[in-house]
């Protein structure tokens, strides 16, 4: 929705005295330390994703090196399974969402209008509980008995009576990591709720800060479950509980149930807020309004509501009734009506538009593109029957890292150069920006598109070895890994080349765009909207 | 913050707590659901009363019960049915014996889980007496019969022309030290 | 500007045309660069790669529309050939049609996807019974009317695994007993597992049932072509997840009833009892050793302790008696990974196994252990049950 600003916002905040203060070294500490400024929270958020992006590709390499030919190549099977479990659990919990809650932290005060979030210490302990649990779910590989082995959806019995001891220090890790989401959710809707700028109605905000209110009530309601699901895991482990051992009268299946009502509805709590960004950069490089603003808030709502009701498609060969199975694929494939009404208006955003091709577009581009591809595939194992043969083989792998990496990922990347200039005040270079683009957009399918095949062979997931008929494909997909991962160090040169040689800019940075961060200088006075701004 | 604004926050909480709850609660909604819709293939480990003046016994209608033993985790007993199939009338009460045996030279403890298949026979299939309502001991090298009285309720769906009733054993010996 | 058109609906066509060969290329031996799934043998398969077939070929359409507005758009409404941006910015009509077309689609591919999974559950009426339990790591197999048991183990040697050989063409698919089926018969499958949870999984048969601890579940097929099929276990199940094939071997109906008869008496006659020397015990040790038991216990039998104690320097290993060492095998240790052999090793090979872990990785204790040392320790706890009770059963009289 395209809004018209009062310029004098900008000028209150020439009173604006930036961060204390403080001296030296304990200064430099105690100030990010006990921040409570969103912007500097924001900061902190992404710089722990950036760091625990290149320790999860780091991992996603070690595994492809293993995955190059047959046979033990450098790590054992153990070890394998540890790498793929830790590399889904930072990736998603320590990469995606802190990304997008720092992207929120920064964006949703500035495009609402507010001075900061509601809850200024409640973000400064939200945000530093995560290196605490970061740290122990990274230290339980080096436990006596090694790291938990059984990957990111760790069913029962593997996940408790067959467990290494370290997998309680996962599950606390868990229990911190939700803690800090659900409290960031809680401040993420009671900011929007409640301070936007007179004016701005709930239709009249930008689609990033509709996303990310909807995915923070998603959070709300689905990491307590998560919680409480680690918690009879624990119990089951520690203090003779059965709530997943038949023994005892429990069930393995109702862990299959509990962990994905929570896990299905994460996955979209990972893509809302990347199609909130991909929301605000298409119109802004096509110079044209967001097509169909009204139907995309009701697409983003039906979408969050139907994640509630069709989990069982993760487990349709694990023997439950036909009347479930129906059930559940309908509701699945239900909910490629409202994603596929979100593509359409992107597309229609972009129709008759004036498009250039800055990075931050390039990458959105790609992501429609990219992420449609990974949305057929998702269509493909909503069929039932067909998943038969599609479940638990390299088909689902290329599936959901089709949707998470030139998905998510691309649209953290446009969300990262279209707003970087703003957080910095300064350019970054588009020369590399096009050069990291390209290869990136490249070898990501060289990497995952060749997995589609792989699993139609009849190859399954996590497995550290595999038959001789696999070998080229994986080879090709090896290949385009290291090209990927690799290509990932333009985007930090790029980032550290912005911040200390990137040439100034002035507030509006992109000439399409309308939002009203763009009213501010770049980068914007540290406490900003002192007085709210004035919404037409 | 203005008081309305105030309590967002903590009906954001408490929202959150509910849905830790509701987490606890789903274990009991799950087991209901299926104990009442008949789904899992589990079966109900409480005892049905039969009484044989009250039973219609369908003789129209023949449903084949097998019988299958799997010992978990190794567990060192000898475990088989007497009988592994029998021709049952819906209605008409069933008998039969599974036999057990400890190998080993130590009291050990076991606990029969029984599941059907195909899953929606479950809610069909009322036991009277079963082994496996209850844990049972053995001292080393001690053997037993173990009883099985149930039957068939006539509303049992037609499609159904096969069920396998299937008991694992597991070892609770540990539990039931504790 | 028209030739750029012409390219890239050339680039679509291509892609289309891949596609379409996909399943000429998947129709013999496995190739290199398999690139579509099996058409399989048996009516669910079929069946299957039909729905997934219509899948692709729906989602191609509707890519096909899409990415091509999108093309065309991308290289016509550019800034950069002046094109001056319009306004627009809904359109409820647009907007409901865009959901109803897709949603009629989607109506269309879920009423044969209903069909099929009907067909999928009806394990009714089958000519036989076989019960598959899922084991770390290994499958074992049980023709309940047949009264035939054993295991099925991965066959490749442990060498092959370390690329100390050269790698066989059924690498990772191969067992030492496949399950041998008849043609032509509707076989049910009742699928568990002795342990966690498992998945039973052959492509070419479009089965895949999971196999869970206390729970059976279980699945039809009518193999139509006899011939060799393999697959794989679909379900991280511990380490050795990805070495625990399934082959099964589909012969004709007369060749299923001669293999049954031999299977019968192969049960039936004793295993031998000859003396080995220490050089054959210690070589079939190792093999079976690093096969069997170094996934937890590690090849330099160090362990992964606590979880999986160390063998190297053990009192289990180097103390006495021996026969507690023999007991461990066969019996396991309840409550923990350590599984119960007494079933799927044979006398010889365990009796290799214990002379190779006190003798290997500076152990030395310079003991032999026979098979009849085994067979000795078997039949002590093979004692016939001192007494037959009737058990308290629960439940109403």
């Amino acid at each position: 929705m395209s809004h018209t600003m009062s310029p004098e916002s900008s000028h209150d905040d020439h009173h604006d005295h930036g961060p204390q203060q403080y001296r030296g070294v304990i200064g430099f500490i105690k100030r990010w330390v006990f921040t409570t400024n969103h912007k500097d929270i924001g900061t902190l958020y992404l710089l722990i994703s950036l760091l625990s992006f290149f320790l999860a590709g780091a991992m996603a390499l070690l595994i492809r090196v293993e995955l190059f030919q047959p046979g033990h190549r450098l790590v054992d099977p153990n070890l394998f399974n540890q790498l793929t479990t830790m590399h889904g659990l930072v990736m998603l919990f320590g990469v995606i969402m802190p990304a997008f809650t720092g992207m929120a932290n920064w964006q949703i005060p500035l495009m609402i209008g507010a001075p900061d979030m509601a809850l200024p210490r409640l973000n400064n302990w939200s945000f530093w509980i995560l290196p605490f649990a970061f740290s122990l779910l990274l230290s339980t590989m080096f436990h006596a008995g090694g790291g938990p082995n059984f990957g990111w959806t760790m069913y029962a019995p593997l996940s408790t009576h067959y467990a290494p001891p370290s997998t309680d220090f996962m599950i606390f890790a868990i229990h911190m990591m939700g803690i800090s989401s659900i409290m960031g959710s809680i401040n993420i809707i009671a900011t929007i709720l409640n301070l936007r700028a007179p004016g701005m109605t709930l239709m009249k905000m930008p689609m990033f800060v509709w996303t990310w209110l909807i995915t923070a009530f998603l959070l709300i309601a689905i990491m307590p479950v998560l919680a409480g699901t680690v918690t009879m895991m624990l119990t089951d482990r520690h203090f003779g509980t059965s709530f997943f051992e038949a023994a005892g009268g429990g069930d393995p299946i109702l862990f299959q149930h509990l962990f994905w009502f929570f896990g299905h509805p994460e996955v979209y709590v990972l893509v809302l807020p990347a199609f909130g960004v991909i929301s605000e950069v298409i119109p802004t490089f096509s110079r044209k309004p967001l097509f169909g603003y009204h139907f995309m808030v009701y697409a983003t709502v039906s979408i969050a509501l139907l994640s509630f009701i069709v989990w069982v498609h993760h487990m349709f060969t694990s023997g439950v009734p036909l009347g479930a199975e129906l059930f559940f694929m309908y509701t699945t494939m239900l909910i490629a009506v409202p994603t596929g009404v979100k593509v359409f208006n992107w597309v229609s955003t972009m129709f008759r538009g004036a498009m250039t091709f800055e990075t931050p577009m390039l990458f959105a581009v790609a992501f429609v593109f990219l992420f449609t591809i990974g949305g057929f595939t998702g269509l493909m194992l909503a069929l039932a029957p067909a998943d038969f043969q599609y479940q638990d083989t390299y088909f689902v792998v290329g599936h959901f890292h089709y949707v998470l990496v030139p998905g998510v990922v691309f649209s953290l990347f446009a969300g990262a150069y279209y707003w970087l200039p703003k957080w910095t005040g300064h350019m970054y270079s588009e020369t590399m920006g096009k050069w990291h683009f390209w290869l990136s957009v490249i070898s990501v399918n060289i990497a995952f598109f060749p997995m589609h095949f792989l699993g139609l062979a009849g190859m399954p997931r996590r497995i550290p070895d595999y038959a001789l008929q696999f070998t080229n494909f994986n080879v090709v997909v090896t290949v385009g890994a290291f090209i990927f991962g690799f290509s990932q160090l333009l985007f930090l040169a790029n980032i550290i080349y912005t911040i200390r040689k990137g040439k100034k800019v002035d507030g509006q940075v992109w000439e399409g765009a309308t939002t009203l961060e763009w009213t501010l200088s770049s980068p914007p006075p540290y406490h900003s909207f002192t007085t709210p701004p004035s919404i037409h | 913050m203005k008081k309305r604004a105030r309590n967002l926050p903590l009906l954001l909480a408490g929202i959150a707590v509910a849905m830790f709850a509701f987490g606890f609660a789903l274990v009991p909604i799950y087991n209901s659901l299926c104990k009442n819709l008949g789904i899992n293939g589990k079966v109900d480990l409480t005892p049905v009363a039969f009484d044989a003046s009250k039973s219609t016994v369908n003789h129209n209608r023949e449903v084949l019960v097998e019988f299958v033993a799997t010992n978990n985790a190794g567990v060192p007993w000898e475990f088989y049915p007497k009988v592994t199939k029998l021709k049952v009338h819906p209605g008409e009460i069933a008998r039969l014996a599974f036999y057990a045996e400890n190998k080993t030279n130590h009291r050990m403890t076991v606990q029969a889980i029984p599941s059907i298949t195909p899953g929606i026979a479950a809610k069909y299939l009322k036991k009277t007496e079963c082994f496996c309502f209850e844990q049972q001991t053995l001292e080393g090298h001690e053997g037993m019969n173990m009883p099985l009285l149930f039957h068939l309720d006539t509303d049992l769906p037609q499609k159904v022309k096969t069920i396998t009733l299937a008991y694992t054993l597991f070892d609770v010996t540990d539990r039931v030290s504790n | 500007m028209l030739k750029q058109l012409n390219t890239v609906k050339q680039l679509l066509l291509s892609c289309l045309l891949a596609i379409c060969l996909g399943p000429v290329c998947a129709a013999t031996a496995p190739d290199q660069w398999q690139m579509n799934m099996y058409k399989g043998v048996t009516p669910i398969s079929h069946d299957i790669y039909w729905l997934h077939m219509v899948a692709i070929w729906v989602c191609a359409a509707i890519g096909v529309v899409v990415f091509g507005v999108m093309i065309y758009s991308l290289i016509h409404h550019r800034k950069s050939k002046g094109y001056k941006p319009a306004s627009f910015h809904d359109n409820t009509r647009l907007e409901i049609i865009w959901s109803i077309i897709p949603f009629v689609i989607l109506v269309g591919l879920a009423i044969p996807a209903t069909h099929i999974l009907a067909r999928m559950d009806d394990s009714s009426e089958a000519d036989i019974t076989i019960k598959i339990v899922g084991y770390q790591w290994k499958w074992q197999y049980q023709y309940l009317d047949q009264g035939i048991s054993f295991f099925s183990n991965l066959s490749t040697p442990y060498a092959q695994l370390q690329n100390s050989q050269e790698k066989n063409a059924w690498y990772l698919l191969e067992v030492d007993k496949p399950l041998v089926l008849p043609v032509n018969k509707k076989i049910r499958f009742l699928v568990t597992s002795n342990d966690v949870i498992h998945s039973w999984w052959v492509p070419e048969l479009g089965i895949k049932r999971d196999a869970i601890p206390g729970f059976m579940h279980e699945a039809w097929a009518r193999i139509e072509e006899p011939g060799t099929y393999r697959g794989q276990c679909a379900e991280l199940c511990g380490v050795n997840h990805a070495f625990m094939p399934i082959v099964v071997e589909a012969v004709t109906e007369q060749a299923f009833e001669q293999w049954v008869a031999t299977q019968s008496k192969a049960a039936a006659a004793p295993t031998e009892q000859n003396t080995m020397t220490r050089d054959a015990l210690m070589a079939l040790g190792k093999q079976k050793y690093d096969m069997v038991c170094s996934a937890c216990h590690q090849v330099d039998g160090s362990g992964i302790p606590p979880l999986y104690p160390a063998l190297k320097g053990s009192s289990v290993a180097v103390g006495h008696p021996i026969s507690r060492h023999i007991d461990l095998i066969l019996d396991g240790i309840p409550g923990t990974a350590m599984q119960a052999y007494r079933d799927q090793l044979t006398d010889q090979e365990i009796a290799a196994i214990v002379t190779y872990e006190r003798n290997a990785w500076g152990n030395n204790t310079d003991e032999d252990i026979q098979p009849s040392d085994v067979a000795q320790v078997r039949k002590e706890l093979e004692q016939p049950a001192i007494r037959v009770k009737q058990a308290h059963a629960g439940g109403l009289q």
